[in-house]
């Protein structure tokens, strides 16, 4: 998905105004197009109203939250982007969950795209709402447009005169509509929303628990699911037990689910249903089941590893035909023959599950009607496959979108919302068989469910060879890629900033594990191995880490035809082109605020400083991480201090600082514990003790975080932060120790948190 | 079979199978949503409650062996306005937040017995409660502050 979708409006677009019963008006934005929406769903709808503003008699302001809320905050980011050009204060604001409806656009969390395909439109909302009140108050006082102001929801008119936006709400009500991108925009100056620390919008529901995720999510009368699948990836049910497991206690209802892998995708399974979650989950220890395993039962890592190793000895081989996903510019075999020093490094990272901690959901309803209601805590909400898996058309069902505890993108994949509409209808149609009224039915997967289904961060085998001149200077990059569905760095820095530069791969074969997207899809993992092998060089350069990367930013190569891939010339997937001017930036402002230049080169004494950045979905984002390695490999994240570059405006510095923070913590998991092996075919991890999250006593004492403002359009945080954190650590385990990290997890050479 | 509970000062009396968890009593049949699962192991902290006021994780406690007060998050106060609450608020902790009631439960434990912990007893106290967000940093920080307002 391109960040400048909806950045700049090229169609008109116009609001729409509608008289509420009751008094108030509402203001809605019709969009001419929808292409954005059809990347991820069926074709968009013919477009319809859609509701951002609700203005009302009492002077507060209902604004719809378009997006999923995983943890991002966007519920509070995109309505207070409308509320700020509105001109109301935050404290007048009401703020409602949107449906999934076509009529907002896109309705996506992934990509870190909400603010950039977002940020434009939400202010011409609130700035073209603004205007009619505008317009209507001249009218009324029968004054120029241009001798009003507006503050806190209130004209104001000179000579005293001053009315509320609600007591003007009828009068907006008759007016003709502008066309929104013709509104003028707020002076960034004068902003009083966007830029200030505003916090969770739901904060008070949280702390008092109140029942707000799509876990708590109960209809009246809802009976809760549990689904049991075989553990190998791609296994069917061939026959099971569910006569026995329906005669159980609380057992309500028992059947096994048929695959459905050309339609819905849904996988087989055996649904038990009951009313309450423990019964029916509990149930599944009795259960007996024959299952058909298929061919993905040989698999297992092991195998994995050795057809990596032995395809390494194709490393030199030069990507056949060229095109994406490969690179071969210059001449790297001629280069490495010319050099002074070559260096050669292995190094991996494992498959990672998700792991968000509320497990998956969802909840559905399959009415008497054959019509179909979801409550889902979907990334990427849609009702194609949910529809198809319970039999019935789109139309028939409709979506509420719902909170959910952490997607880090594992909701961007919604087999909870397609294997609970199978589920609900089958539960329906032996309710009304029985003559009984047909009632809500909850899907809950559980922890172990949740490891062994996921969609899972791909492994990287990196084999790297690179040559340094007398002089120290890169001559040339090379990374093989033997890939298990892999990301192959083909774009990624140093390509453009080095004469000679080879990204090629030839696949692993069998390898049947589902893949998907986790918080940084393409840079999660490579920004480890890329940001650690040019760490190496550093050092093998003799040349001060941070300089080293700098040097190379501050010294572009032309390269004789376009870059390939969908990152640009630098990587950093969904960003658009690579500007090295931000890279640098982001590591001189971390330079300065760690004190780099003024730090003793501590090497071999146990407290080391690392270095590392990383453009990842248009943002910008360096580290440095100070830190102490004991004696028996305990580690100790001191201070850490991060440069953050995602533009001219920061949306919600609160929720900014946050998201850097936790991006920081996550990849303290991905670097230290997780990893997610294969055997027979399934996963080998089960639960958290196995797969140990970055914990509270594991934390920095502290993180710094610097927002550099470059004159770009805001985009998103949601991934930038995390990648460049892993080696930023690594490269400072190296500083400290001399021994440099090149296979993740980090548990398995003996180390562990202090 | 029948148990009596107390549940944040009211007296309840629910009729389970012995074995079933507290978590799923207080979530599937006393309906209160408040207390979280995550791990069903005792891994990770998303249910904790307090017996007696001590920080217990409710989905490894059964129905049958609970035989004191319980309270859950929606009971810590009336209003929100527990210490703990508070600064959680004022600091702006969650972000995903379906950790945060187990982790604002373990921390009213900890002040309970503590009015004045250091940076390691929030540790030893908060390590069996995941913040899979990474909201470490906040977390500390709005404990000291509400250990300063206890």
């Amino acid at each position: 998905m391109k960040a400048e979708t909806d950045t700049t409006l090229n169609r008109r677009t116009f609001l729409k105004v509608t008289s509420l019963t009751g008094g108030g008006v509402a203001l809605s934005l019709y969009v001419g197009n929808r292409e954005g929406q059809a990347q991820f769903g069926p074709p968009p709808a013919p477009p319809t109203p859609d509701v951002y503003i609700t203005i009302k008699p009492n002077n507060r302001f209902t604004i719809i939250a378009k997006n999923p809320e995983t943890g991002q905050g966007i519920k509070a980011a995109l309505p207070m982007i409308i509320a700020d050009e509105l001109d109301v204060d935050w404290n007048q604001v009401d703020i409602q969950q949107a449906d999934l409806d076509p009529k907002y656009g896109r309705q996506i969390e992934g990509g870190s795209t909400a603010i950039p395909s977002n940020y434009t439109t939400m202010r011409q909302v609130g700035a073209a709402a603004r205007a009619m009140v505008l317009e209507a108050a001249a009218d009324f006082w029968n004054v120029p447009v241009d001798e009003l102001t507006t503050a806190s929801g209130v004209v104001h008119g000179g000579l005293g005169r001053q009315a509320t936006y609600g007591s003007l709400a009828d009068a907006v009500s008759r007016l003709e509509p502008p066309d929104i991108t013709g509104v003028p925009l707020k002076d960034p100056a004068d902003f009083k929303i966007i830029g200030q620390p505003v916090p969770g919008v739901e904060n008070f529901q949280m702390v008092t628990g109140q029942p707000i995720y799509s876990i708590d999510v109960e209809p009246a009368g809802m009976l809760f699911a549990a689904y049991h699948k075989c553990p190998v990836f791609g296994g069917v049910v061939e026959s099971a037990n569910v006569d026995a497991i329906r005669a159980l206690p609380g057992i309500q209802h028992a059947f096994v689910l048929d695959a459905d892998p050309d339609g819905s995708g849904r996988a087989s399974g055996v649904a038990i249903v009951a009313d309450s979650w423990w019964v029916a989950n509990n149930a599944r220890q009795q259960l007996d089941v024959a299952w058909y395993e298929g061919p993905t039962a040989v698999e297992n890592t092991t195998r994995y590893d050795e057809q990596a190793a032995a395809l390494s000895s194709r490393a030199s081989e030069a990507p056949a035909g060229g095109g994406r996903g490969v690179a071969n510019i210059g001449d790297v075999e001629a280069a490495f023959a010319d050099a002074a020093q070559v260096l050669e490094a292995e190094y991996y990272f494992p498959l990672l599950s998700h792991a968000p901690l509320e497990p998956m959901n969802s909840t559905a309803h399959f009415k008497e009607d054959g019509t179909l209601e979801i409550w889902s805590p979907s990334q990427i909400p849609g009702l194609a496959n949910p529809a198809r898996s319970a039999g019935i058309e789109n139309d028939a069902a409709t979506m509420h979108l719902v909170r959910s505890g952490g997607g880090f993108g594992r909701r961007l994949y919604s087999e909870y919302d397609i294997e609970v509409a199978a589920i609900s209808r089958r539960v329906s149609e032996e309710r009304m068989e029985a003559g009984l009224p047909t009632v809500p039915v909850k899907l809950l997967w559980t922890r172990e469910d949740d490891m062994h289904f996921d969609m899972y961060r791909p492994a990287g085998y990196h084999f790297f060879k690179a040559a340094l001149d007398g002089d120290g200077r890169l001559t040339a990059f090379r990374d093989f890629v033997p890939s298990v569905s892999s990301v192959v760095p083909a774009n990624e820095f140093p390509r453009g900033f080095v004469s000679n530069f080879m990204a090629n791969s030839i696949p692993i074969t069998p390898f049947s594990i589902p893949t998907g997207a986790l918080r940084a899809p393409s840079t999660n993992g490579v920004s480890f191995v890329m940001q650690s092998f040019i760490d190496e060089l550093a050092v093998a350069a003799g040349a001060d880490p941070m300089q080293f990367r700098l040097d190379l930013l501050a010294n572009p190569v032309p390269e004789p035809q376009p870059a390939g891939g969908r990152g640009g010339r630098g990587g950093g997937f969904g960003g658009g082109g690579f500007n090295a001017s931000r890279a640098a930036g982001v590591l001189e402002a971390v330079r300065r605020m760690s004190n780099w230049d003024a730090a003793e080169p501590t090497m071999g004494n146990g407290r080391g400083l690392g270095c590392a950045f990383q453009f990842a979905h248009a943002g910008y984002v360096a580290y440095v991480v100070d830190l102490t390695v004991a004696d028996n490999r305990q580690l100790r994240v001191n201070n850490v201090w991060s440069a953050v570059d995602i533009g001219r405006q920061i949306i919600n510095p609160s929720r900014s600082r946050n998201l850097v923070e936790g991006g920081f913590i996550e990849a303290m998991s991905h670097m230290m514990d997780w990893e997610i092996t294969i055997e027979g075919g399934a996963v080998v991890q089960n639960n958290f003790p196995e797969y140990q999250p970055t914990r509270m006593s594991h934390a920095p004492s502290s993180i710094e975080v610097e927002f550099v403002l470059s004159d770009n359009s805001p985009t998103g945080l949601g991934e930038p932060s995390l990648p460049p954190a892993i080696p930023a650590i690594t490269n400072a385990v190296f500083n400290a120790t001399g021994e440099r990290i090149r296979r993740l997890p980090m548990k398995h050479d003996g180390y562990r948190w202090t | 079979m029948p148990y009596t509970l107390t549940v944040n000062g009211t007296s309840t009396t629910v009729d389970t199978p012995e074995d079933m968890p507290l978590l799923w009593v207080l979530r599937d049949v006393l309906k209160m949503k408040g207390t979280k699962f995550g791990c069903g192991v005792g891994a990770c902290g998303a249910c904790t409650v307090h017996i007696d006021g001590r920080a217990v994780r409710s989905c490894m406690t059964r129905v049958a062996n609970v035989n004191a007060a319980v309270t859950t998050i929606e009971g810590l106060s009336e209003d929100g306005s527990h210490p703990v609450q508070q600064a959680w608020m004022e600091l702006d902790v969650p972000q995903c937040g379906y950790c945060q009631a187990g982790q604002i439960m373990t921390a009213a434990a900890l002040l309970a017995n503590n009015s004045s912990p250091s940076d390691a007893d929030i540790n030893t106290a908060m390590n069996g409660n995941v913040c899979r967000c990474g909201t470490y940093m906040r977390i500390r920080e709005a404990i000291h502050r509400a250990a300063a307002s206890v």
